[in-house]
């Protein structure tokens, strides 16, 4: 077998190649949404996928989120796979509808005789410098909502293989792309991409001993900055992928944290509700007798998401995350 | 006022018009007959096929006495709640009819009947109303999407299916049930939309039953009739009497048949009367009067046809009573089953939320199993 070298490739092109492979594999897998085709999305990430699949896989919809969610249900329950683009992370709240009371439900409510595997990709999160509605965390709407499968790549490898998976999952999931770390880059082959964990489970990207911090989705590069600053401070800290929101690994989160004693969750959306509430409480159920401090978080505020030149006193970012770990000098 | 005479308009400038997005049709062909179309009682009747009658009468008194065996489940507290169809037997039973075994059928929460006249098992089709679970039976087996409760949203789910099974190359047509409230739905737009742009293979059937639950039609739409609202998409709209099986079976047959011939979907308004209330819960008294509800009574479906039928030769005393045995004979085997109590499995609430339990539903699962277990000691 002859190995191709990789070379320095993006998210956005992990991304484009994970749906075409998928698609050329397997007929049922059908794209669809707002200017997936001849544009390629306004991110580019179904770049080129109409040229090679034609208008009846590659479809561009009328401008309407319900439609196209809702459509789509009815697609999957004929034995097709779509893969549905939404534009921007407010711009799927039309089709919560959908989303909530028949995507998310509809295995459970015909007690497993129709499972609706769909995907859906939203490009969520800030950093870009989007105007309002183009940069919501939403993440936290999905993982209230029994029934789907909540995952966000925060490396190319694992945008090709995470979203691979989800395409192939017999459920629905709600796919969570970091838009800011999309010309993010790795060496990656597209030829022999690397394969990676599956859906559902955390990966420690750094391992370190006086901490652990917890983290996904577009919060992982600023998490591994902060590691490094961390350093000098004399602390070496471990930083958790968490990859897959639902189902949520806690056994590899509960691993970390019991052998360092400590624990910050990050991300970008807020706090109250969010995400890293459910993480701390289930660190501070199973590692109660191991930790030497409470587990905080460090996350964005509790507000609608501010305008662009605001947005970096919003994002958590290195020195919050800094001073979240000084406090886990904890003295009672 | 002419453009010169506007003040401080000068000289009259051309301009050459713009290349524009045109109309790509006239509207003409897609408008609805302002009169609901008949069958019955005109001379029209005369080519009706007498053994499709005998079977449409035989359906319309077995609709009618399940509906009021139903009700009466209700009363006893054996279902949760029953949204009648009296008066609406007509639509419901031409809806399941016209479809062929490879069409799907999207049925709204109140359109039980058009599931078990699809040949659906009555007591399947009454899981969700009895509340042992949300659907009864597998909606790929019968081609019945589950009953679906939040309004209009299955219109989008019909046009995806009817679409999918067109890129598929099957001649499936989908055909989709709504009420005249949930024509007001934004899902209800979207799905016509998508199903014009797309000329997808599929049927809207909007029973315009006059209320819904309280709410008068006159204050849910300003539209000239809701088969109107078909032609700012792009496809025909149909007015028919919703009371009339004749002329039901005819328009949906055609409207079936345009669509699986590639010539894109229509929207049909039955227009009809929702005899009964709401459901147990409504109290119709409050937002309509007897009168109204005796005037509709004379045109009542079961009735309509029985006359016509009989007046042609086409039925006879024999022919009634062996529709009303056949129909007992349901009634009593449904009254039956319905009173054996449901039997229903406590772990199923953690078995079909995803293809593989999460390690949280697992620890809900041992939870839920362990106090069953002590209750059972
Ligand atoms: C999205 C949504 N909103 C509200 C309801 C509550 N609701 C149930 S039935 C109904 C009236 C429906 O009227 P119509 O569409 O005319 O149908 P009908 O009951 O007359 O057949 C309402 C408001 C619902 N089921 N779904």
């Amino acid at each position: 077998m002859t190995t191709v070298a990789a070379k320095p490739a993006t998210m956005a092109q992990a991304l484009t190649r994970a749906m075409r492979d998928a698609m050329a594999e397997d007929p049922t897998v059908h794209v669809m949404g707002e200017d997936v085709g001849a544009l390629g999305g306004v991110f580019r990430i179904t770049d080129g996928l109409v040229k090679e699949f034609g208008e009846d896989r590659v479809t561009d919809t009328p401008l309407a989120e319900a439609g196209i969610l809702g459509t789509a249900v009815g697609m999957a329950m004929y034995g097709l796979r779509p893969v549905v683009e939404m534009q921007f992370d407010a711009f799927a709240y039309p089709a919560f509808e959908q989303l909530l009371s028949h995507v998310a439900k509809m295995r459970n409510r015909t007690r497993g005789k129709m499972p609706l595997p769909i995907t859906i990709r939203v490009p969520y999160g800030g950093g870009i410098g989007g105007v309002e509605h183009h940069c919501d965390s939403s993440e936290a709407y999905y993982t209230a909502t029994p029934g789907l499968t909540v995952v966000t790549p925060a490396t190319v490898e694992d945008a090709y293989g995470l979203l691979r998976e989800s395409i192939a999952s017999d459920d629905p999931v709600v796919f969570l792309e970091p838009k800011r770390l999309y010309w993010s880059k790795s060496q990656w082959s597209p030829e022999a991409p690397a394969a990676v964990p599956g859906i559902g489970k955390a990966l420690v990207r750094r391992a370190g001993t006086s901490a652990t911090l917890i983290t996904y989705g577009p919060s992982l590069p600023v998490c591994l900055e902060a590691a490094e600053a961390a350093r000098e401070e004399g602390w070496d800290l471990e930083v958790v992928d968490l990859r897959s929101l639902v189902p949520f690994d806690e056994e590899t989160v509960v691993a970390s944290v019991r052998r360092t004693g400590r624990a910050v969750v990050v991300h970008e959306a807020g706090g109250f509700g969010g995400p890293g509430a459910e993480v701390a409480a289930r660190v501070s159920e199973r590692c109660f007798h191991h930790l030497e401090a409470p587990v905080l978080r460090v996350t964005g505020f509790d507000i609608p998401y501010p305008p662009p030149m605001l947005e970096k006193h919003h994002l958590p970012g290195v020195e919050r995350i800094l001073d979240a770990v000084a406090r886990l000098q904890w003295e009672n | 006022m002419t453009v010169q005479e506007l003040p401080g308009a000068g000289a009259p400038h051309r301009v050459t018009p713009p290349p524009a997005w045109r109309p790509r049709m006239e509207a003409a062909p897609l408008l609805p007959d302002p009169e609901p179309y008949r069958v019955l009682g005109t001379p029209a009747a005369e080519e009706l096929d007498p053994a499709l009658m005998r079977r449409y009468y035989a359906e319309l008194v077995r609709g009618r006495r399940y509906n009021a065996q139903a009700t009466a489940l209700t009363r006893q507290g054996r279902l949760a709640v029953y949204p009648s169809t009296v008066g609406q037997e007509a639509a419901e039973i031409a809806a399941a009819l016209v479809l062929e075994e490879q069409d799907w059928l999207f049925p709204s929460y109140r359109d039980t009947l058009a599931a078990v006249a699809r040949g659906l098992d009555p007591v399947q089709a009454l899981t969700l109303l009895r509340g042992d679970w949300h659907t009864g039976y597998d909606p790929r087996e019968h081609r019945i999407a589950p009953l679906c409760t939040p309004l209009a949203t299955q219109l989008p789910h019909a046009v995806g299916l009817a679409h999918a099974a067109r890129l598929r190359g099957d001649a499936v047509v989908a055909l989709a049930m709504v009420g005249d409230g949930g024509t007001s739905e934004g899902d209800f737009h979207e799905a016509l939309n998508f199903a014009a742009v797309w000329q997808a293979p599929v049927v809207f059937l909007v029973q315009n039953n006059g209320f819904a639950i309280s709410v008068p039609l006159a204050k849910q739409t300003a539209a000239p009739t809701l088969a109107h609202k078909a032609v700012g998409y792009g496809m025909p709209g149909r007015l028919v009497d919703g009371n009339d099986v004749a002329a039901m079976h005819e328009v949906l047959t055609e409207a079936v048949k345009r669509a699986r011939t590639g010539g894109g979907p229509t929207l049909i308004e039955a227009v009809t009367y929702r005899m009964e209330a709401h459901t147990n819960a409504d109290d119709a008294t409050r937002y309509r009067t007897d009168a109204e509800v005796e005037a509709w009574k004379a045109h009542d479906p079961v009735q309509l046809l029985e006359r016509e039928l009989t007046a042609r030769g086409i039925l006879d005393e024999e022919g009634i009573r062996e529709a009303r045995d056949a129909a007992e004979a349901m009634a009593a085997d449904l009254r039956e089953r319905m009173n054996a109590d449901p039997v229903t499995d406590p772990m199923d609430l953690f078995a079909h939320v995803y293809a593989e339990q999460t390690g949280r539903l697992r620890e809900q699962a041992a939870m839920l199993r362990a106090e069953l277990e002590a209750e059972g000691e």
